[in-house]
């Protein structure tokens, strides 16, 4: 419940810098903070207690095991956060050529 | 319960670490202190029982720190924001935040308890995982065998990502070498 309970405030922390600042590199970092607040909730959820990892290393009676099903999907939501903040970021450089400032506020001709 | 302690107490550092990275001025500082926090993550992983997201988040937080730093540690002429019609949002957005957190603490009774998940699709994964895929790391199992479309999602994902951020990269360069012909 506490652990829970962190895990939202972390990501509270991360929607407060996506709304609250204005500067993009904040906003990028901000995301990040999303992404890991979700795969961690994710993770705990599936914890089970006095778990042992899910890997079978030929003990007779196989040992009480984690939920393997929210580790595996949280894998894959790792590398796709990996190619969406190359992405961000790759955008960032460009809006940076083209204004030559990070402040969101001061990015006023965006619809072309 | 040590391991409920220690992710209490990498939680909080976490949130402490986070905030710091939001509110420094300096940008290396700030993303460096994302990598703390990546780090935090990857550590909780491994106490979570999940040693390859671990080793997943590892690589993820080093190749993130050494991107962010490649990109914007040049950006020396970086202008930090205004703080005057800043002060408002700010203040609103925490307000919202706290009362997001009071609002949702009901939502949280309904969840299972930590440390006893709900196990019913995952319970015939760990019981027949084995004898139907062959492999003995059942998060593997998983990924490759039961959830396979999910995976070749994820690679399409990753394809298309990765060739967006070339084409984006890549259109300066064609324009700059346009604009140099028609001067």
């Amino acid at each position: 419940m506490t652990l829970y309970l962190l895990c939202f405030a972390l990501f509270l922390v991360g929607l407060y810098g996506v709304i609250a600042k204005r500067d993009l590199i904040k906003i990028i970092l901000s995301m990040g903070i999303l992404g890991y607040a979700v795969n961690l909730f994710l993770v705990l959820v599936g914890y089970r207690q006095g778990g042992h990892y899910p890997i079978l290393e030929g003990q007779n009676p196989v040992p009480v095991m984690v939920d393997p099903l929210p580790q595996a999907l949280v894998l894959t939501s790792i590398v796709i956060e990996l190619g969406s903040t190359a992405m961000v970021v790759a955008l960032a450089i460009r809006l940076f050529q083209k204004y030559q400032t990070f402040d969101i506020s001061k990015i006023r001709r965006l619809r072309g | 319960m040590p391991i409920e302690l220690w992710l209490n107490f990498l939680f909080v550092l976490m949130i402490i670490g986070s905030i710091v990275a939001l509110e420094l001025k300096d940008v290396l500082s700030s993303i460096i202190a994302i990598g703390v926090v990546g780090l935090g993550v990857s550590i909780s992983f491994l106490l979570l029982q999940a040693p390859d997201l671990a080793i997943v988040q590892f690589l993820f937080e080093i190749f993130c720190v050494v991107i962010l730093i490649q990109a914007f540690i040049h950006k020396s002429h970086h202008q930090m924001e205004s703080s005057r019609s800043n002060r408002w949002l700010t203040a609103a957005t925490i307000l919202t935040a706290i009362l997001l957190f009071i609002g949702c603490l009901p939502l949280f009774k309904v969840l299972p308890p930590f440390g006893k998940p709900l196990m019913s699709t995952a319970q015939y994964y760990l019981d027949h995982g084995a004898e139907q895929t062959g492999a003995a790391n059942l998060v593997s199992s998983i990924v490759l065998d039961y959830r396979g479309y999910d995976t070749f999602g994820e690679v399409t994902i990753l394809f298309t990502a990765i060739l967006g951020t070339f084409t984006i990269l890549r259109k300066t360069a064609k324009a700059k070498h346009h604009g140099g012909q028609h001067e």
